[in-house]
């Protein structure tokens, strides 16, 4: 990828040539049906305690293993069974979300801030900066993401806090080539050099008149990563070095079933499910997102 | 040209130096790394002879300038667990890793070109669209949790594959299935706009009207072109193909890198994750200067830049 061709991106000039109108209906239906499942998942999130009345760390060895409602003989006590520990596993269910949500929101807040700053930085001054910040990028683009992330949780000690750190020091990549490229295409229009003839700082120019014109593409690329932040925590989860147990993450759910896949297959199912859906009304958000607002992206 | 195969190659060797650095400095996350091999029950005489005897006593810049100096030579160190050189157990490992890798990326390739020559062919057509819809839903799926099902479903429902382990070619089947899966819609879609942007050109327009047929102009006149950009596309994805693999080995118990940098992090084997780390970032590297580099050689517009 490197300097050359990774840092470029179509400018959003060109309007994508009009499809037949269904296509037009079907961008404006995506973000309906993504923000609508993304805005229940968030509300299934905040009012998780008013949903379900079990602790979803709560072990009852007595009752492991009750299945389902659709399946033959499933206890009505518990709506989507229990898994290995007999907890709950519609509220564990229902208590994942906060774990994905949250850390998809904060990573992707922390790692736009640092990109966009970055990317700002390269593309305004341009010369040493540029090729510095660019150095920045390229370097973070050869690490295995995957395996940087796994590393540093494992040896700084899983927690939260540590996650979030890791993960958001890993995913700025995308902000900040976005961001550089976007205010190198403006850096020269007669309003920014009209703020500068009139004595503004360059701090106040990058913030007030450059920053607003990336937002939309800024927003589009943040709803973009948050679903690929999403999928991280539960690659990390799944591998025993994300979200410690008991805490309920999707990806660790599933790890959990992993010992049970020949004769319970939906204990992986539905966390997987779940995920699934939560990502799928991400991307479709910001799919939508993106055509509306006209940026093109290349993903 | 050589001018440019020189720049381009100090810019490798600098982002070389910078991932050796970060893969070195990993050790210092956990605060003391002496401490850390001791484990909990370790007392404070067994850290001060581990510093010793791993040279952790030492100011931390003789060390990296030490690390590289030996990894330069194709010495990463030695396992705290195997006792064995670094280097020694990563190449008996990197094989499948590297196997998975390419097939996948063959595959990839084989199946998300044709189909982004062919969605190219009637924009916002219905093959288009469909084909837009699975990449973008089938990005949702956890890579993970769709290898789970798939041995769910393949491996124990049906009974065609074997579960786990690449003892035979079998093994690699749905391992390669899931990781070519990822890597298909992006090679598909900047293909399909790579070929809309080359058919809209004037000499497609005069191959058309010399009277040729489609396949002919496709084949023959557009795809040279349109190729281009999937150069260093094509090489990125074969990198995180290589270093994403850590997932889908340990989903599949496959022996290669990937589930060796996972076991090494579960029992602190410290200088082998640095050394995959090491190698993988090496890797990515060494293949996206030679993208470059290719770029360069196709295209000399991009040299004189």
């Amino acid at each position: 990828m490197a300097t050359s061709t990774a840092l470029n991106i179509i400018t959003p000039t060109d309007i994508r040539k009009s499809g037949p109108h269904w296509i037009k209906r079907w961008k404006q239906a995506s973000i309906i049906i993504g923000g609508g499942i993304l805005f229940l998942m968030i509300l299934m999130a905040i009012l998780a305690p008013l949903l379900t009345t079990y602790d979803p760390t709560l072990q009852d060895l007595d009752n492991r293993f009750s299945l389902p409602f659709w399946m033959e003989g499933s206890s009505p006590e518990h709506l989507l069974g229990s898994d290995h520990l007999g907890r709950d596993y519609f509220s564990r269910l229902i208590y994942g979300s906060r774990i994905s949500l949250g850390i998809g929101f904060s990573v992707v807040i922390f790692a736009a801030v640092i990109g966009t700053s970055l990317g700002l930085l390269a593309g305004y001054f341009g010369g040493k900066v540029d090729m510095l910040i660019s150095f920045l990028i390229t370097t973070r683009l050869s690490l295995p993401i995957v395996l940087v992330a796994l590393a540093a949780v494992a040896l700084k000690g899983a927690s939260l806090t540590t996650l979030v750190t890791v993960l958001s020091l890993l995913v700025w990549d995308q902000f900040a080539i976005v961001a550089r490229s976007s205010t190198q295409a403006i850096r020269n229009n007669e309003y920014i050099r009209a703020a500068r003839a009139t004595g503004a700082s360059h701090l106040r120019i990058m913030l007030r008149d450059i920053l607003p014109n990336l937002r939309s593409t800024l927003i589009v690329i943040a709803t973009l990563e948050m679903a690929n932040v999403i999928l991280l925590e539960s690659a990390l989860s799944f591998l025993g070095l994300g979200v410690r147990p008991p805490t309920p993450s999707w990806g660790l759910m599933i790890a959990e079933g992993r010992d049970n896949i020949l004769f319970d297959p939906w204990l992986i199912a539905l966390p997987g499910g779940m995920l699934c859906l939560l990502v799928l009304a991400v991307n479709l958000f910001g799919d939508g997102l993106r055509d509306v607002s006209g940026a093109r992206i290349k993903r | 040209m050589f001018r440019f195969f020189l720049k381009r190659l100090f810019v490798a060797l600098l982002v070389a130096l910078a991932v050796s650095s970060i893969s070195f400095s990993l050790a210092y996350l956990s605060g003391d790394p002496a401490i850390a091999i001791a484990g909990a029950g370790g007392s404070d005489k067994d850290a001060e002879l581990i510093r010793q005897l791993y040279g952790f006593d030492r100011p931390i810049l003789v060390q990296y300038v030490d690390w590289v100096g030996l990894a330069l030579q194709g010495n990463l160190g030695t396992s705290y667990y195997f006792n064995m050189p670094v280097s020694q157990i990563i190449g008996e490992r990197i094989p499948v890793t590297l196997i998975l890798g390419t097939v996948s990326f063959v595959v990839a390739m084989l199946v998300g070109l044709p189909l982004g020559i062919l969605a190219a062919l009637k924009p916002n057509g219905l093959l288009d669209r469909m084909v837009l819809l699975i990449a973008v839903s089938g990005q949702a799926v956890p890579s993970f949790w769709l290898g789970l099902i798939l041995i769910v479903v393949f491996g124990v429902w049906l009974n065609v594959v074997p579960i786990s382990g690449a003892e035979s070619w079998t093994g690699f089947i749905l391992p390669v299935v899931v990781l070519s899966y990822y890597a298909i819609p992006a090679l598909m879609r900047l293909m399909r706009a790579s070929m809309i942007e080359v058919l809209q050109t004037n000499y497609v327009r005069t191959a058309r009207s010399k009277g040729l047929g489609m396949p002919t102009v496709i084949l023959r006149h557009a795809l040279r072109n349109a190729i281009l950009p999937l150069v260093s596309v094509a090489a990125v994805q074969l990198g995180i193909l290589l270093s994403g693999s850590i997932v889908i080995e340990s989903v599949f118990a496959l022996n290669g890198l990937g589930r060796l940098a996972w076991e090494s992090l579960l029992r602190s084997d410290l200088p082998v994750v640095q050394g995959i780390i090491l190698i993988l970032s090496l890797i990515y590297v060494l293949l996206t200067t030679l993208a470059d580099l290719i770029n360069a050689w196709l295209d000399p517009r991009i040299r004189e830049a």
